[in-house]
């Protein structure tokens, strides 16, 4: 058992490192403010191969493992939790599922750019009736002759204002149930797809969302991914990659978190002496440095289990559910930690608690997590 | 990057794994109840070579590494914490004299250790005045020619009464705190030591828990570990490697609550179903398993660091504060749901309740795991 970094690993993390404190830091509080999309810092990402991280390099990526993946997204979240997002998307809900689905021709047209970097993906699955209940959605997709007509709507899209394309989950078969849905690449200038304005979030806000609606919609069969009535299968399978992303990006905000409140904690002076040399304060940190590494490690275990081709959906479903949650205590305790001054603008602890809060929520709930672990469990 | 245990590794899981499914498991209740020490199962780990695994096969250490270690220690505490203890404790004090003894003190105790001749070694660094402010301990050492004489007390000491070897540490210059401290090996039985009290303890109760008092015991200086007044450092290092054995222990005790949680609520029933489909339940276990992975995964990262020779003590601090702590919600989980069975003896949830309750105290309680971890933190860089 070796759980040490190889130098490919440790160099993507340091490079990631970097460039979040040069491009993404400084401005991350600005982003925020201002619900800007970071266009300029995603664009550099691309460059980077971030956008791609584990799509081989015949298919434009950088060719790395998901341990690889796993550390970028905690660097790049730990400099902007938006940004991090935006790039989870990208790689785990969108690239993930072309790499493995998608025909020759779908992965030259639809994942090559986007592995690149030159255009930006979205997944739409969840609808304003169905979130965690992924099998009662209600959007449909009707075949006519040589393709299928979308309607319906979906929403909390992350990616959604700015995607070129995106990969919708619909029914084709209501009989089926969840045997009945498929998987559509959807290209955001087809005829019959308009966006609603972006969701105003209480965190992420560098990262836009918003609601899409399919009317009348035509999307040409070869646009499908997979076969009819893969959807649901596909979707799942995608989402278990998506908690490693989230994981890391939820390791990220609590580092960022952590790193602040001991360099405050080392400055501020309370009766006569830092803050620091208190053993409230430094049992906090300690606890905070604590959960941090467990759930690291259950991150990375679940990388390396994806990169071994082994089954993993419990195993990234403990890594989500895990860091997700140590995510906002230790975010809570920063706060608490910066005392008045952390629950103020000038000073990220409050970003960060915010930011941490919809980890919990997004690519699968909390409660989601714990019936994907407890099935497991049971089962075996 | 792995998290898998290689084939050496995962021979010695099983090792361990076999014996304590066949042999320690069918005793354990038996063994808490009447609070006997298994010296049975004692020579039994010393055939298969876990007693001493960490230690050079020159001394007859089975030298099958840190992660080895740990994962055996895993498997035996999911069958029986008390035994898991005095198996952790008698590798600590193995490695302690193979690092730090003479070649005599090696060679008379680490053969014996290794094959359950000396049915224990024994950790003496606590005494009544001093646990986790260790470094103002009070038993004297005094030079007299090549000898030295040890008068004093200690307390709490695990396996004081069957150890073969005890490592006693002593104060060799008053004034100098805890930089005036050796370390001794002192052979269980000597002129001058008296095993006291044997304390009642609320739980790992096939686990001896003894006071010693030492007067005018006399060692030779080959008897000696370390460096005139090194002893305290001896005992923190210790400590770190004795913090993974804990943090194992608790991973097996997360594991031995998961699984008889498990079977329980696939087996009872309320409101026509089994429990296990109720989700309140299916939570509890989804809970219970997470925290006995990542209490595992703990473990094994400081194991891994210490194999390979770089430094973790801060990594073994968090696996025994972590996983200690997680075990407590653990054993307290596996006791909700059994519901009334699980106050009982009915069921061996409560003997895991009880039994776990000690590791967030023992081998440096949670609040000095925090002190270490702070301050490692607060030194350098905390990523």
């Amino acid at each position: 058992m070796d759980i040490q970094l190889t130098e490919e690993q440790r160099q993507v993390r340091d490079l990631c490192r970097e460039f979040a404190d040069r491009e993404l830091r400084p401005s991350a509080r600005k982003w925020d403010e201002e619900h800007r999309f970071p266009r300029e810092a995603v664009k550099q990402l691309g460059e980077m191969g971030l956008l791609g991280v584990a799509v081989p390099a015949e298919w434009g990526g950088a060719g790395m493992d998901n341990v690889a993946y796993a550390l970028a997204m905690e660097e790049i979240s730990r400099g902007c939790a938006g940004t991090g997002v935006i790039m989870s998307v990208q790689n785990s809900l969108y690239c993930d599922p072309v790499l493995k689905y998608g025909t020759d021709a779908q992965k030259q047209e639809l994942l090559v750019p986007y592995a690149k970097g030159e255009k930006l993906g979205a997944f739409a699955l969840t609808e304003p009736m169905s979130g965690s209940d992924a099998a009662e959605m209600r959007t449909v997709a009707t075949r006519r002759g040589g393709d299928y007509v979308l309607d319906g709507s979906k929403n909390y899209i992350t990616n959604g204002p700015q995607a070129d394309t995106i990969l919708v989950f619909a029914m084709t078969d209501r009989e089926k149930r969840h045997r009945g849905i498929s998987a559509f690449l959807v290209p955001t200038d087809a005829k019959g797809f308009t966006r609603g304005k972006p969701d105003d979030k209480v965190g992420i806000r560098a990262s836009g969302s918003c609601t899409v609606f399919f009317e009348g919609c035509a999307i040409p069969e070869r646009l499908r991914l997979g076969g009819e009535g893969d959807g649901f299968k596909i979707a799942m399978g995608t989402l278990d990659g998506g908690r490693i992303g989230i994981g890391a990006q939820a390791l990220g905000i609590a580092r960022a978190a952590l790193e602040e409140a001991t360099a405050y904690a080392k400055d501020r002076k309370a009766f006569g002496q830092v803050i620091s040399q208190f053993q409230a304060i430094q049992f906090m940190l300690a606890d905070m440095a604590t959960e941090l590494e467990a759930a690291r490690l259950l991150v990375h275990r679940a990388a390396a289990l994806k990169d071994q081709g082994v089954r993993h959906s419990a195993e990234s479903a403990m890594a989500k559910l895990f860091a997700s949650e140590m995510s906002e205590r230790v975010t809570s305790k920063a706060i608490q930690i910066h005392g008045g001054l952390g629950y103020m603008k000038e000073c990220d602890a409050e970003r960060h608690w915010r930011d941490s809060r919809i980890t919990q929520i997004y690519e699968g709930t909390s409660e989601i997590q714990r019936l994907v672990i407890s099935a497991a469990l049971l089962k075996g | 990057m792995t998290f898998e245990p290689d084939d050496l590794q995962r021979a010695v899981e099983e090792t361990a794994r076999r014996f304590a499914r066949e042999r320690v498991a069918p005793v354990a209740a038996r063994n808490d109840r009447e609070r006997r020490f298994p010296a049975d199962l004692v020579r039994g780990l010393g055939e298969l070579g876990l007693l001493t695994v960490n230690v050079p096969a020159t001394y007859g250490g089975s030298e099958a590494g840190p992660v080895a270690y740990a994962l055996a220690v895993m498997e035996i505490a999911r069958a029986d914490c008390a035994l898991a203890v005095t198996m952790s404790v008698t590798n600590m004090v193995a490695e302690i004299i193979a690092r730090h003894g003479s070649e005599e003190a090696r060679r008379r105790h680490l053969p014996r250790l290794a094959s359950g001749e000396w049915l224990a070694g024994a950790f003496g660094l606590s005494e009544p005045h001093s646990g986790s402010d260790a470094g103002a301990l009070r038993t004297r050492a005094e030079r007299r020619a090549d000898r030295w004489v040890l008068t004093g007390e200690k307390q709490w000491i695990t396996s004081g009464d069957v150890a073969g070897a005890i490592v006693v540490w002593a104060r060799t210059d008053p004034s100098a705190g805890a930089r005036g401290i050796t370390a001794f090996v002192v052979e269980g039985g000597s002129p001058g030591l008296t095993v006291g009290r044997h304390e009642e303890k609320m739980g790992i109760r096939a686990s001896t828990t003894v006071s010693l008092a030492l007067d005018g015991v006399e060692v030779s200086d080959a008897a000696r570990l370390g460096e005139v007044n090194g002893g305290f450092k001896i005992a923190l290092g210790a400590l770190d490697g004795g913090r993974i054995g804990i943090a194992s222990q608790a991973a097996g005790t997360l594991r031995a609550a998961l699984d008889l949680s498990l079977a329980y609520a696939r087996e009872r029933t309320a409101f026509g179903v089994p429990i296990a489909s109720h989700q309140a339940i299916a939570f509890m276990l989804a809970d219970l398993a997470t925290d006995a992975d990542a209490a595992r995964l703990l473990a094994l990262q400081a194991a891994s660091l210490k194999a390979a020779g770089r430094p973790f003590g801060r990594q073994a601090a968090m696996a025994k504060l972590w996983a200690s702590e997680a075990a407590q919600r653990g054993v307290t989980r596996a006791v909700q749901i059994h519901g009334g069975y699980g106050y009982t003896d009915a069921f061996p949830a409560e003997r895991l309740f009880r039994d776990a309750r000690v590791q967030t105290i023992y081998e440096g309680t949670s609040e000095i795991q925090r002190l270490v971890i702070a301050r490692d933190l607060l030194a350098g860089d905390p990523s």
